[in-house]
C-alpha cells in the first residue's frame, strides 16, 4: 500500500540536505545571437548609446536534495551539461550557493 | 513495408507524413505515441515536424528523453532508417544521432516559403532516388533552422560526405548552407525543409515523393 508514496509524505525526506544553485547558460562566443543584436538595437532607440555587446542567455534556479555538497555538485554538473545547456552551442557556469552550510 | 511516425504532444506534421506516405505512395504507416516502446514490424521511422512538448529550454531538448526515442536510438544503431523533418531534425541533433545544433534564424523571422535545395554527393539511403547535383524544391517552415557547427566539425562533415542537402539560396544563416545532414552510415537523415509537403500535386510540386519512395524502390 505504501509503494509509490509521494516524497512529501515521507518524513525521512526532510532529513536530506537541500542545496540551492544557479546555472547560467550563455551562447558560446562563436555563435551568432540575433535576438541579442535586436535587443542591442532597441537599447539605442531607448537612448542608451554605447552598448557594444549584448548577448542573451538563461539563468536557471535549481534546488536539489543530495546527501552532501560533493554529490550535489556532481548531479548539478550532469544536469547542466546534459540538459540545461547544449555544449555544441552553449557554455554554462554553476553557482552552488554556500557549499559548506547548505541544507544544515 | 511499414513506416512509423512519432507523435509528440505538439507534433503537427504527423498527419502530413501519413498522407504523403500512405495517401500518395501507398506506404503503410503506424503512429508511435511518445510513450510507446514497441517498434517491432517497422522498416523506418519518421520524427515529424511541428513542436515536441513545448520545446522548452531548446527545440527538442525535452523530447530527447521520450521513451519512444530511446527505442529509436537503438533502432538507428541497428541500421534502421530514421528521418527527422524540421523539429524532428532538431530532436535528432539533441539526441546526438546527428552532430551540430539548430538555432534561431539569422534574421529572427519565422520563414515559410518554397526553397530550392541541391542534392550533394553522399551515401544517404533516403536520397538514392535523386541525382547528385540535382536541384529540388521543398517548402521550409521554421524559426529555428540555422544550422550551427564549428569549423572543425563542419569540415569533418564535408569531408565525410554527410552534408547531403544544401540551400541554393541560404534563407536562415546556416553554416555551409546546410539544409540536411546524414550520419556516417547514411541511414539517418535530418533536414529542415519538408519533403512530405511536396508529395501531393494538389498542394504544389512532388519533388519530395522520391525521398519517401526510397523505402519501396
Amino acid at each position: 500500500m505504501a509503494v509509490g508514496l509521494p516524497r512529501f509524505n515521507n518524513p525521512r525526506g526532510a532529513q536530506v540536505p537541500l542545496f540551492s544553485a544557479r546555472v547560467l547558460v550563455s551562447l558560446r562566443p562563436s555563435v551568432l545571437d540575433p535576438a541579442g543584436e535586436a535587443t542591442r538595437a532597441a537599447a539605442a532607440r531607448l537612448g542608451v548609446d554605447g552598448v557594444s555587446k549584448l548577448r542573451i542567455g538563461k539563468a536557471v534556479e535549481v534546488e536539489l536534495e543530495a546527501p552532501d555538497a560533493q554529490s550535489a555538485r556532481a548531479q548539478l554538473e550532469l544536469l547542466s551539461d546534459r540538459l540545461l545547456a547544449n555544449p555544441v552551442i552553449e557554455n554554462w557556469t554553476l553557482e552552488l550557493k554556500d557549499d559548506s552550510s547548505a541544507g544544515a | 513495408m511499414t513506416l512509423g511516425v512519432v507523435v509528440f504532444p505538439g507534433s503537427n506534421c504527423d498527419r502530413d507524413v501519413q498522407w504523403a506516405a500512405e495517401g500518395c505512395l501507398g506506404i503503410k504507416t503506424r503512429f508511435l505515441w511518445h510513450e510507446e516502446r514497441d517498434l517491432t514490424g517497422l522498416d523506418a521511422v519518421v520524427i515529424p515536424g511541428g513542436f515536441s512538448y513545448g520545446d522548452y529550454l531548446r527545440c527538442g531538448a525535452i523530447a530527447r528523453f521520450a521513451p519512444v526515442l530511446q527505442e529509436v536510438v537503438a533502432f538507428a544503431e541497428r541500421g534502421g532508417k530514421v528521418l527527422g523533418i524540421c523539429n524532428g531534425f532538431q530532436v535528432l541533433t539533441e539526441m546526438g544521432l546527428l552532430p551540430g545544433a539548430l538555432t534561431r534564424n539569422q534574421k529572427l523571422h519565422f520563414i515559410c516559403e518554397p526553397t530550392n535545395l541541391r542534392v550533394e554527393p553522399g551515401q544517404c539511403s533516403w536520397l538514392k532516388g535523386y541525382a547528385s547535383g540535382e536541384v529540388v524544391n521543398f517548402p521550409i517552415a521554421h524559426g529555428e533552422g540555422r544550422y550551427q557547427a564549428d569549423e572543425a566539425l563542419l569540415q569533418q562533415l564535408e569531408d565525410g560526405g554527410q552534408v547531403v542537402l544544401r540551400y541554393c539560396s541560404n534563407p536562415n544563416g546556416s553554416v555551409g548552407d546546410v539544409a540536411g545532414l546524414t550520419n556516417a552510415n547514411g541511414n539517418v537523415l535530418g533536414l529542415m525543409p519538408h519533403p512530405e509537403r511536396a508529395c501531393d500535386p494538389a498542394t504544389g510540386g512532388v519533388d519530395g515523393r522520391r525521398l519517401l519512395a526510397s523505402l519501396i524502390s
